[in-house]
């Protein structure tokens, strides 16, 4: 996802490594994170991932005036089959992420995020029927346009949810 | 904390439980706090009724994170340089999960020191749900 601006913050940082069932103090109290290596507060590993709250268009958060595919009064508001990140009879799945840290991100730093796609690929998978996988590849810069984080994502759309 | 090269060695390994019976509300915490809330992680009725799936399951990430959580833990705070994975199964309410890095090289690297880990997550059946790598700086 492309955004232009992602202010780090402790509290954002905070909910996240909980989120994760991360109780390391380093992403909790600024006075023992003073006395490690980093020196600071820094994110967890995965914490870029967040820079989804600051896609002003990301896909997956409800936005007012717009359809929402999850459930309301009825199971979906949207009513077509194949689509929707995991919606009608198969969709979008995570199949791989890839990280290179530069450094760690720290509470005050501003980053961008810029995508660029990457390859496409098929498959037939065994589970889920015909798979669609895409690539994408986010760099994560700071405020001094430093490389901070370099992500690569694969998305997979199935044809139908996978077999349990 | 951190690791020291001399002291590693090829197939050396650590592991921790990173998650005993994962609850519902973890996923909603971890959906507030990433921004991702596809309703096939937290909504009962989407998920059973239009996505066709028999409950809630796991973001991805959020087995990635968990996993994150053991290496940190091992390679000590803000030691990675990478760490990639693979999602090789779907995490499920309920399900408890161990995480694992193996030692697969020691090296150095621009004047430094670097281990290559291999990296496996496993549910409480031995399922491999989270397949991948990473690597540390290490003390010589």
């Amino acid at each position: 996802m492309a955004v232009e601006k992602f202010p780090v913050e402790a509290s954002h940082i905070l909910m996240f490594a909980r989120s994760v069932g991360d109780y390391n103090e380093i992403y909790a109290d600024e006075e023992y994170a003073k006395t490690t290596e980093p020196g600071s507060v820094i994110a967890p590993p995965t914490f870029v991932q967040a820079s989804a709250q600051f896609d002003p268009d990301y896909f997956l958060r409800p936005k007012p005036g717009t359809p929402w595919f999850g459930s309301g009064k009825d199971p979906t508001s949207i009513k077509k089959e194949g689509s929707g990140g995991g919606g009608g009879g198969g969709g979008g799945l995570h199949a791989e992420q890839h990280y290179v840290y530069h450094r760690h991100p720290k509470p005050g730093d501003v980053l961008t995020a810029t995508v660029k796609p990457g390859k496409k690929w098929e498959k037939q998978g065994k589970r889920s029927g015909k798979l669609l996988f895409s690539e994408t590849v986010t760099e994560y810069r700071d405020q001094n346009g430093e490389l901070v984080v370099t992500a690569r994502s694969v998305g997979v759309q199935t044809e139908r949810p996978v077999d349990q | 904390m951190a690791l020291s090269a001399s002291n590693l060695k090829v197939g050396d390994t650590y592991e921790e439980q990173v998650v005993e019976d994962l609850k519902r509300t973890q996923l909603v915490q971890y959906a507030g706090a990433s921004g991702d809330y596809n309703p096939v992680h937290t909504d009962e009725v989407f998920v059973t009724k239009v996505a066709g799936y028999p409950t809630v399951f796991a973001h991805g990430m959020l087995s990635m994170g968990m996993t994150g959580k053991m290496l940190t833990n091992y390679v000590g705070d803000g030691r990675l340089t990478q760490y990639g994975v693979r999602f090789t199964r779907q995490v499920w309410p309920g399900d408890s999960l161990t995480a694992k890095a193996t030692v697969k090289a020691i090296r150095e690297e621009e004047g430094g020191h670097i281990v290559d880990l291999d990296v496996s997550t496993v549910n409480q059946d031995g399922v491999e749900v989270v397949s991948g790598y990473a690597s540390a700086r290490v003390d010589p």
